[in-house]
């Protein structure tokens, strides 16, 4: 069982989130960068497939140089081998993103392709929803996003996704494809001898060509910000004149 | 509730040091306390919100020890302590070395420790590797606070006194200043007048400053830590923390139990540096402003060292925090407390770490209430930075040497390395070519001896040490420079001094409120005085020299110069009476000392300078040939002659002239070496920051005079209440008897280690001070190694005989003198010839 993740690098933000001066991206100055968390999750999911039934986790990303230390970060969690395309920081679209992964998959497969290769449903930063897609579609294999819950039976991938009535369960035939989402399963944290195996991972790459795609960026807008403060009512019994009086506003009573 | 538009006293940031200050001022009387943070309550976001929250109570120096002891009281009244215990571990021999030094600290300052096998550190701990360490140092009163609870209860103790109101989510975004003093606050809540301000905002205290027009000189840095768990035996325990803490003191780092997992923490990783412009704001945050994105490959290193020493527990652990944390440093580590020295009424209470918070806030209380605090805050003091040492350049260059000697094997004499060469003299050429080893001082560089007087040891038949430890940042060229100069003449650069030229109309009345001594005297005299601070207690202890009707001229150490400067300046009178210019770049003064000192200078010049022509204590103009000088007849190291200066760019000319002059007459160039401890010692002179601290009186450090001017000063009250009882304790010469180690090394201290009686018990006197050595160095002329320290009276008596301790091993001493007559020349004929 050989499964392929591949992972995005996403900054970390705060609560407030401060963009460039030429609104182009957001500042990063003083923010750290994670993998996004559908795709952390997936990782967690190859790599407890990969426990159950044996075979080789292995962790893509497509990103600058520093998108190393999150393929590490993979390794710190028990991923075996980890390849980096390497690209330029600016953010390529998800067309252009698609052509490049298959490229380098193909590469990566020659004559024996994984089994799975699980993608995050979209990244936290520019949430596309289709690099995915995408890739499934050129490389002519079943694919299935919104993935919650995922089986492998037999020479089949059993995958579920959340509904606003329930469950669906799907059945695919392996090589397959799937978007997951977070809550698939609960991501582990590295252990420090995780976290030491992993400063000495190799890091595979793979380059591929950036071809552009459709989608072009203008610029980033932020929300106006909402201002709220808390108003302290009072403490213990003393609050009760207070809470009525704002419940009396309200019209509750 | 309204915002308040006014304020007697504005407390910013409600961290540890705030919230400290903010209890205790409203405790000490104060009213209309307002409190201010840009952050939420009661975890606003800064460096307090992420601490580790332990503290170890002994320190090689008293200030830190004592501030940290207070604190710990304090944190047991609020109840919101648990004594957990705590380890330093070995895992080097020279650590070891290091661990008996802090036995003798912990001794000195009265603070319970043992040292302990690594069989002993086992059963404490049981998850240690105890193949790789060799012993422990354990002190069973390590404890872990809460401190935001603590914060929470100091606010509302204030709040119950109807003294304060606490304006969280505040931002501070300009200050006003009114006649050099802080007058008002403007936040984006609206703006405050207040009477004082005290900045308590950890790592963004140098940019609340700045708005002022004043410096707190620190950088908020960082200091990695992760949280490692979960761990069974630690779940098992069932509280906050149930095993002592260990510090891993050869890798710099500690491991400390936070309920079911390890917090493991570092001051092993390359020094790194946040300007507090750059702190992201609460929002921009992903867990706080001072919990910064973790960044793994500087932590590396130390998860293998903390996997070598608790391997069984923290190899199936899951690292499930890590920050790159900041806290504040600065350029000698020590904290930045007290009145700015650029707008008055502008205190600062920053870098404080949580160990000594409720102190510290109990210390910048007192001092704003009572004009200086209990502890001497010598070391603390915001004042003591000159200029040179309040910008980014130094702070950076002095906290990336120490940051990875938070843990490290510091030697009481150790020199910095970074940031050198600030202020050389005018002979620094001349002495380089001498082989001076460069000291520093205030910024200064002296030189502490002569590589060139090196033929003079063999000479004086002086004596090395035999221990690397007591050897290092020493030379026994010291000794025999010495020896030279008593025996010819020598020369010390004495430029580093700090210079002051204090005139006008009113400087008589000032002069005299400053000075304990009667300044009162014609021009041309000198005098030697204390400056005490409101309670009496030592605040300056220097020379004043009469010029002129209405000029004096201060001179004080290089060491205490920008100390001294604040304090002068902070007494000037409101009225321009008094004029105030800090000469010292402008001055360079050489000391010339020894018999023939006043041969050398009858070579230079016809002026009458025989003891009746130029007597003591006296100074004046003199020309020596050709260059004008002021000649100062005084001594610090108790031989005839002169401290003679001339302005800085004759500096070099006076150097050389007297260099040339005294060749034949045997002239050497003496060190600071002698000048500040062999020669000082053997006169029993005291020091400012060693014996003279603001905890002692002068009664008590032998310097009372028969006579009381009748001019009020600064302290009279307290100082005229101490001559009238009998002094608590008294400042003695000790010898010490027999040097031999049980290993069989002779052993010479360094200062700072416990007196005790000759079977080891701690003395302390009647107000609980414990006796320890002030001083401590060769007395080559009396045959001796000496010591200074006070006694309480039932010690201080001629012939008694103690013990000091040293590295954890005893050595007999004997009180030689009792009181200030020197062990050498005890008339002082030398220097009246």
């Amino acid at each position: 069982m050989n499964i392929l993740v591949c992972v995005k690098r996403v900054p970390a933000p705060g609560a407030r989130i401060v963009l460039t001066d030429d609104s182009q991206g957001i500042d990063t100055r003083h923010l750290g960068f994670t993998t996004s968390p559908h795709e952390e999750c997936a990782v967690e999911a190859a790599v407890q497939l990969k426990e159950r039934h044996g075979g080789t986790t292995t962790v893509l990303t497509l990103g600058p140089p520093d998108a190393v230390e999150q393929l590490r970060y993979s390794v710190s969690v028990g991923a075996d081998r980890v390849v980096l395309v390497p690209a330029d920081s600016t953010e390529w679209d998800p067309q252009a993103t698609a052509s490049a992964l298959v490229e380098a998959i193909k590469d990566l497969e020659g004559d024996s392709p994984f089994d799975l290769i699980l993608f995050g449903n979209e990244s936290a930063d520019s949430g596309g929803y289709q690099v995915g897609i995408r890739v499934a579609r050129a490389l002519g294999r079943p694919v299935i996003s919104g993935l919650k819950g995922i089986e492998i039976d037999g020479d089949q991938m059993v995958g579920r996704r959340e509904t606003d009535e329930g469950f669906e369960v799907y059945r695919l035939p392996m090589p397959a494809i799937a978007a997951a989402k977070e809550g698939i399963t609960l991501p582990r944290y590295p252990t420090l001898p995780g976290r030491l195996k992993s400063r000495r991972a190799e890091i595979h790459e793979v380059p591929a060509e950036m071809t552009p795609g459709g989608q072009e960026m203008v610029s980033l807008l932020k929300p106006a910000e909402e201002v709220t403060e808390t108003v302290i009512l009072g403490h213990g019994a003393e609050a009760a004149p207070g809470v009525v009086r704002l419940l009396e506003e309200v019209g509750l009573l | 509730m309204d915002f308040p538009t006014s304020a007697h006293v504005i407390v910013i940031g409600a961290g540890i040091a705030g919230n400290s200050v903010v209890g205790h001022l409203a405790e000490m009387g104060w009213k209309n306390i307002v409190q201010i943070d840009k952050g939420p309550l009661p975890n606003p976001g800064g460096s307090t919100g992420h601490a580790s929250n332990f503290c170890f109570p002994v320190d090689h120096s008293k200030e830190m020890t004592m501030l940290t002891l207070d604190s710990t009281r304090q944190y047991a009244e609020m109840d919101v302590m648990v004594v957990s215990g705590g380890i330093e571990v070995a895992r080097a021999p020279e650590r070891m070395e290091e661990l008996r030094r802090r036995m003798t600290s912990a001794t000195a300052w009265g603070v319970e420790s043992h040292l302990i096998s690594p069989a002993e550190v086992e059963e404490l701990v049981p998850f240690i590797n105890r193949d790789i360490i060799l012993g422990g140092f354990y002190s069973p009163g390590v404890t872990v606070v809460d401190s935001l609870r603590a914060g929470t209860i100091m606010r509302e103790r204030a709040q119950a006194l109807d003294a304060l109101t606490v304006l969280p989510n505040t931002e501070v975004l300009s200050m006003e200043v009114r006649n050099g003093a802080i007058a008002a606050v403007v936040t984006d809540k609206g703006r405050i007048e207040t009477e004082h301000l005290v900045i308590a905002c950890g790592v963004w205290s140098p940019r609340m400053a700045e708005m002022a027009g004043a410096t707190i000189p620190l950088t908020p840095a960082v200091h990695q830590m992760i949280d490692v768990g979960p761990i069974p035996i630690l779940q098992a325990t069932n509280s906050e923390i149930g095993y002592p803490i260990v510090r891993d003191m050869d890798t710099y780092m500690y491991e400390r139990q936070t309920a079911g997992s390890m917090e493991v923490g570092s001051y092993a990783h390359r020094p790194i540096f946040h300007h507090p412009n750059d702190i992201p704001s609460l929002g921009e945050s992903l867990l706080s402003p001072t919990e910064l994105p973790f960044t793994d490959e500087d932590f590396d290193l130390q998860m293998e060292h903390a996997l070598e020493l608790m391997p069984d527990i923290l190899s199936a652990a899951e690292i499930r925090y890590a920050i790159n944390g900041l806290l504040s440093l600065t350029p000698d580590a020590m904290p930045l407390l007290g009145e700015t020295v650029e707008v008055k009424n502008l205190w600062s209470a920053a870098a404080v770490w949580i160990k000594e918070g409720p102190g510290v806030g109990k210390m910048i209380a007192q001092w704003m209430t009572q004009g200086y605090p209990e502890i001497d805050p010598h070391s603390s003091d915001i004042a003591r930075f000159y200029r040179y040492a309040r910008n980014n350049h130094h702070i950076y260059a002095r906290c990336s040497e120490h940051f990875n000697k938070t843990y490290g094997i510091v030697h009481p004499r150790e020199q910095w390395e970074s940031n050198r060469r600030v202020r050389t003299v005018p002979a620094y050429p001349r002495q380089v070519e001498l082989g001076a080893v460069f000291y520093e001082a205030g910024g200064w560089e002296r030189p502490q001896w002569y590589e060139a007087n090196a033929p003079l040891v063999e000479k004086y038949g002086v004596e090395g040490r035999e221990h690397e430890w007591d050897a290092r940042w020493w030379s026994p060229i010291i000794n025999a420079e010495h020896l030279a100069m008593r025996e010819s003449v020598g020369m010390v650069d004495l430029t580093a001094f700090a210079i002051f030229d204090i005139t006008g109309p009113g400087v008589v009345d000032y002069i005299q409120k400053m000075a304990v001594n009667q300044c009162d005297v014609r021009v041309g005299r000198a005098v030697y005085t204390p400056l005490l601070t409101e309670t009496g207690g030592f605040r300056a202890d220097l020379t004043i020299l009469r010029l002129g009707e209405h000029h004096y001229r201060v001179i004080s150490g290089g060491g205490d110069g920008a100390r001294d400067r604040y304090w002068f300046r902070k007494h000037l009178p409101d009225d321009g009476s008094v004029t105030f210019v800090d000469n010292t770049s402008g001055v360079s003064t050489v000391g010339l000392w020894g018999p023939n000192a006043r041969k050398v200078i009858e070579s230079l010049t016809s002026d009458d300078v025989s003891h009746q022509g130029f007597p003591y204590g006296s100074v004046r103009e003199v020309n020596l040939r050709g260059i004008d000088t002021l000649m100062l007849r005084i001594s610090y190291v108790g031989e005839l002659g002169w401290e003679i200066s001339v302005s800085m760019e004759q500096g070099l000319q006076l150097w050389d002239m007297l260099w040339e002059a005294g060749q034949e007459w045997g002239v050497v160039p003496v060190g600071i070496g002698v000048y500040g401890t062999t020669g000082r010692l053997e006169k029993g002179y005291r020091l400012m920051g060693a014996e003279l601290e603001s905890e002692y009186n002068p009664v008590e450090a032998g310097l009372a005079r028969p006579k009381i001017k009748r001019a009020d000063f600064i302290g009279k009250g307290p100082y005229l209440q101490a001559r009238a009882e009998d002094p608590a304790t008294i400042l003695c010469t000790l010898t010490v008897e027999d040097h031999t180690s049980a290993s069989g090394i002779e052993r010479y201290m360094g200062g700072n280690e416990p007196i005790l009686t000759a079977d080891g018990e701690r003395i302390t006197d009647s107000h609980g001070r414990p006796s320890y050595v002030t001083t401590a160095g060769n007395g080559p002329s009396v045959g001796k190694y000496l010591l200074l320290a006070y006694l309480p009276p039932e010690h201080a008596v001629e012939g008694r005989e103690l013990a000091v301790m040293y590295m954890n091993e005893l050595y007999p001493v004997k009180v030689a003198v009792v009181g200030s007559t020197p062990l050498f020349d005890p008339a002082n004929e030398r220097m009246r010839v």
